[in-house]
């Protein structure tokens, strides 16, 4: 696992996509490649209203990664200090593997440079102490980033109330 | 003309990054963004974090004009028709030749037909005072703007009662108790800074009472939803109504103080039983019962939404009507959590920004859709659009001989783009000024490219609120194509037609100077943070005897002499549709929270997440017409077919078909939007000359449909 965070509260959010939208701009991304999936799920009928759920999914960072594991030229790495896993662009051949073997869908295709891209957190944004894009400019502060000892106050306490509500319990 | 750009603001082309403060352009809410650029590269774009309210976030559509600005499927130089009209036969022009050209016809409109010849119309907003000065100073008072088909019918009834309009009251939903809301999809029709306030109030615990035909994504945020019949709202309220006094469950106080009329709505009402509007809604009595005395509980700090996109029928202008009554008698005026009188400079002792159309004189010619001569009990502002296409082709009251679509797409937001275009065909001159090819611009004579949002300074915004405040649109990047901003291609026409007095400015600089002399704010300091705050703390008025409104007797006015003289009723009987056969429904259209409409069904990124719309229908409904998810199917209304895919869902209501507005369009440049999906304004026929009579926005969802499997 990384050091870092990315959460999303679902209460909050609204299913805008902007987040998605944020991640392809700061990347300059053309049509095709997505880095981060919001998702909607249901909706679920609770207590007579259609209840439409959000899960967002980014590269998860893994301890492991399959992708880097797999990568032939040595192009993803995983940094030492926090443990984001990225890609060198320059060390890409373009050869897909990792976009087959990760089974989250995190590695992407990128077809105007011909190389895979996927999901670093926005580390130059991060070693400037900022937030990734999708969180600095997410709607409705549904997502957040940080690592365990950061993370903003209250937050924990507002998961906990969320899934303790009614709601989350949906009786179906 | 210099060079190759259009008049840039310096350092514009400067080398290295720079932050600058401009205003959205990617739909009609106008956010303050910041804007970062480097080496006269957009790189990133977020919300101005100096506005409070907005902070850093900013929506899909937003985010993607990057994309739109290096999108290079948009009008890039100055065209001139060669074809017929709608052929796409152009020849690229340049600006001097295409202003010639504009300017000559206008002057041969002008000797036939009178300054009255000419019309434009615009998105409205808070730079529109370019664009009236344009129209009045070619001596016409044909200025229209797009809200005969967005907030018109509910502006009028705010008129009717408070002689204030829509705008003059805001609406404090972060601090709210209880919310109604009727189709305001809040969360997908979206506007960052409301629905931010929205996800506050919830929250805070807040409760959400929202009507629909569907489940949209607010409904799955609401603590109650109703899927309600289409078209009934207007009987929801008054069942309310009815309630309310029945069960004395209104403010006596404020209404005694406030409200004229109570005992004309009381006995008006009386046959509106809950139990009446369960068969008119399809909602149970005891459930509209339960609601109502819930929300009463939470009074004043309770807001039946004003209406923005209240579905529109020949009773929507009622609808928004009852729901300010409903306000009225919960006494939600002035109040945290309730409805907060929109102040300007002026409530705050300061001087507002200088106007340009100021420098010109009014027009004193009627206008062609004859608002305030024949019709008086409509606003004539930005008149009722509708009314000019239909009095195009029909040339009463008199010929309108040249029209100016400014940033305006009549023929994607109007209903029956073909009687549209029937009338645009007498017309001499059509002119297209915008960033995108619309279907309008692709109909007309010549089309001019405007500067995109981030190529171009705007006029200072002055926004009325809680807090005034002044806001600005920058130029951030220099344009990429041959394109020039608004003001200098209007004052261009203006100074070719020898009337460019009021809008003699060499640079937006110096119209920003003019715009706020005297009001102690100079447009250094206004750039500095992109918007400025005129007040510290915001004052209330005084619920006693300070609400200010503005009909004759002070007073809300539940009976409306304005609507008495017009021969209209203050309180009119419930309409109920005639019945449908089965297979009919009532066409509804909405949106997604990523897309703006035809604006940006092009955008790469923006498409990519909605590449084409479908027909929403009820899954009962389907099963007995054989339709099964994802089908083709073919919608029909009176000769007009669209061909497109089904989705079938039970949360939309069975009598009612959905599908997200924009798509369907005819413009082959724009090859990603090119004939994907389907356009709903199209299926509307006969809906141009078909409106409300007391609000005077068109019957849109009144339109019945067909769908058959294709």
């Amino acid at each position: 696992m990384s050091k870092y965070f990315l959460l999303q509260d679902s209460e909050r959010c609204i299913g805008c996509l902007a987040c998605e939208i944020h991640c392809k701009t700061n990347k300059d991304l053309p049509m095709g490649p997505s880095l981060c999936k919001n998702m909607s799920v249901g909706p679920v009928e609770v207590k007579d209203i259609p209840r439409v759920r959000f899960v967002f999914m980014p590269c998860f960072h893994c301890e492991e990664p399959w992708c880097m594991n797999v990568c032939p030229s040595g192009a993803i790495k995983r940094r030492a200090k926090d443990g984001i896993v990225f890609i060198e662009p320059s060390l890409c051949i373009g050869c897909k593997s990792c976009i087959t073997a990760c089974p989250w869908g995190a590695c992407q295709w990128n077809p105007v440079t011909a190389k895979a891209v996927k999901c670093d957190y926005c580390m130059e944004r991060v070693d400037q102490g900022l937030k990734p894009a999708c969180v600095t400019k997410c709607l409705t502060q549904c997502l957040d980033f940080g690592s365990a000892e950061n993370l903003p106050t209250g937050q924990r306490e507002r998961f906990a109330a969320a899934v303790a509500r009614d709601h989350f319990n949906p009786k179906v | 003309m210099d060079g190759k750009k259009a008049p840039n603001v310096s350092g514009v082309d400067s080398p290295g990054r720079r932050t600058v403060y401009s205003i959205c352009g990617m739909c009609a809410v106008r956010c303050p963004i910041q804007v970062e650029v480097e080496d006269g590269r957009v790189v990133w774009v977020q919300g101005n974090p100096n506005d409070k309210g907005m902070g850093t976030s900013l929506c899909a559509k937003g985010a993607a004009g990057i994309p739109f600005e290096y999108d290079d499927e948009r009008p890039q130089y100055p065209l001139i028709r060669t074809g017929p009209r709608g052929s796409g036969q152009w020849r690229r022009a340049t600006w001097d030749e295409a202003l010639d050209y504009i300017a000559d016809k206008l002057k041969e409109v002008i000797e036939k037909y009178g300054g009255k010849g000419v019309a434009l119309s615009d998105r409205g907003g808070p730079f529109n005072d370019l664009t009236k000065t344009f129209i009045k100073s070619l001596g016409s008072p044909n200025y229209f703007n797009h809200d005969c088909t967005c907030g018109r019918n509910a502006h009028h009834a705010a008129k009717s009662l408070f002689g204030m309009g829509r705008k003059d009251w805001g609406m404090d939903i972060k601090n709210t108790k209880h919310l109604v809301l009727y189709g305001r999809n809040m969360i997908e029709s979206l506007q960052v800074k409301e629905a931010k306030d929205f996800i506050e109030a919830l929250g805070k615990g807040a409760k959400v009472t929202y009507i629909d035909v569907r489940a949209t994504l607010t409904a799955s945020k609401a603590s109650r939803f109703w899927m309600i019949r289409p078209n009934t709202e207007y009987a929801l309220n008054l069942a309310w109504i009815n309630v309310v006094l029945a069960e004395k469950l209104y403010n006596a106080e404020f209404v005694s103080k406030w409200v004229e009329g109570l005992d004309e709505l009381e006995s008006f009402v009386k046959e509106y039983t809950p139990e009446w509007a369960e068969k008119v809604t399809g909602v149970s009595a005891e459930e509209i019962k339960a609601a109502i005395r819930e929300i009463a509980a939470d009074a004043p700090q309770v807001i039946f939404h004003l209406g923005w996109m209240t579905a529109r029928h020949r009773q929507s202008f009622h609808t928004s009507r009852t729901a300010h009554i409903l306000n009225a008698l919960m006494g939600n005026f002035e109040v945290t959590g309730g409805l907060i009188a929109a102040k300007g400079p002026g409530d705050y002792g300061l001087k507002g920004v200088n106007k340009l159309e100021d420098r010109v004189t009014k027009p004193t010619d009627e206008r062609v859709d004859q608002i305030g001569t024949k019709y008086k009990h409509w606003d004539s502002g930005p008149g009722l659009a509708h009314m000019l296409f239909a009095n195009m082709l029909t040339g009463e009251p008199y010929q309108v001989g040249a029209y100016f679509a400014y940033r305006h797409d009549p023929l994607t937001s109007i209903p029956d783009p073909e009687a549209i275009q029937k009338g645009m065909d007498k017309l001499d001159l059509l002119v297209a000024i915008d960033v995108n090819y619309s279907e309008t611009a692709w109909y007309a004579d010549v089309i001019l490219p405007e500067t995109t949002y981030l190529e171009r300074g705007s006029l200072v915004a002055q926004k009325k609120g809680g807090k005034p405040s002044l806001q600005v649109r920058d130029q951030c990047i220099a344009p990429r194509f041959d394109s020039r901003p608004a003001w200098w291609i209007f004052r261009e026409i203006l100074r070719r037609m020898g009337k460019s007095e009021a809008l003699e400015f060499e640079t937006i600089e110096d119209i920003w100077h003019y715009q706020l002399d005297g009001t102690g704010v100079s447009p250094a300091q206004l750039r500095e943070k992109g918007v400025i705050g005129l007040a510290k703390d915001a004052i209330m008025r005084d619920r006693e005897d300070g609400l200010g409104f503005k009909t004759a007797s002070g007073k809300i006015e539940i009976i409306s002499p304005v609507l008495s003289e017009a021969g209209l009723p203050s309180l009119a009987p419930f309409y109920e549709a005639p019945p449908k056969e089965p297979g009919q429904f009532n066409l509804v259209f909405g949106r997604v929270g990523w897309l703006a409409h035809g604006q940006s069904t092009n955008n790469p990124l923006l498409n990519e997440l909605m590449p084409e719309n479908a027909l929403w229908i009820n899954s009962k409904v389907a099963a007995e017409l054989g339709i099964a998810d994802g089908d083709t199917i073919k919608v029909s209304s009176d000769g007009a077919e669209a061909v497109g895919k089904v989705k079938v869902t039970e949360y939309i209501h069975p009598e009612a078909a959905f599908m997200v507005h924009g798509f369907g369009r005819t413009v082959p440049l724009q090859t990603r939007a090119y004939k994907k999906g389907m356009a709903d304004q199209r299926l509307m026929k006969g809906k141009l000359t078909d409106y409300d009579p007391a609000g005077g926005g068109n019957n849109l969802t009144e339109t019945v449909v067909t769908v058959t499997k294709a």
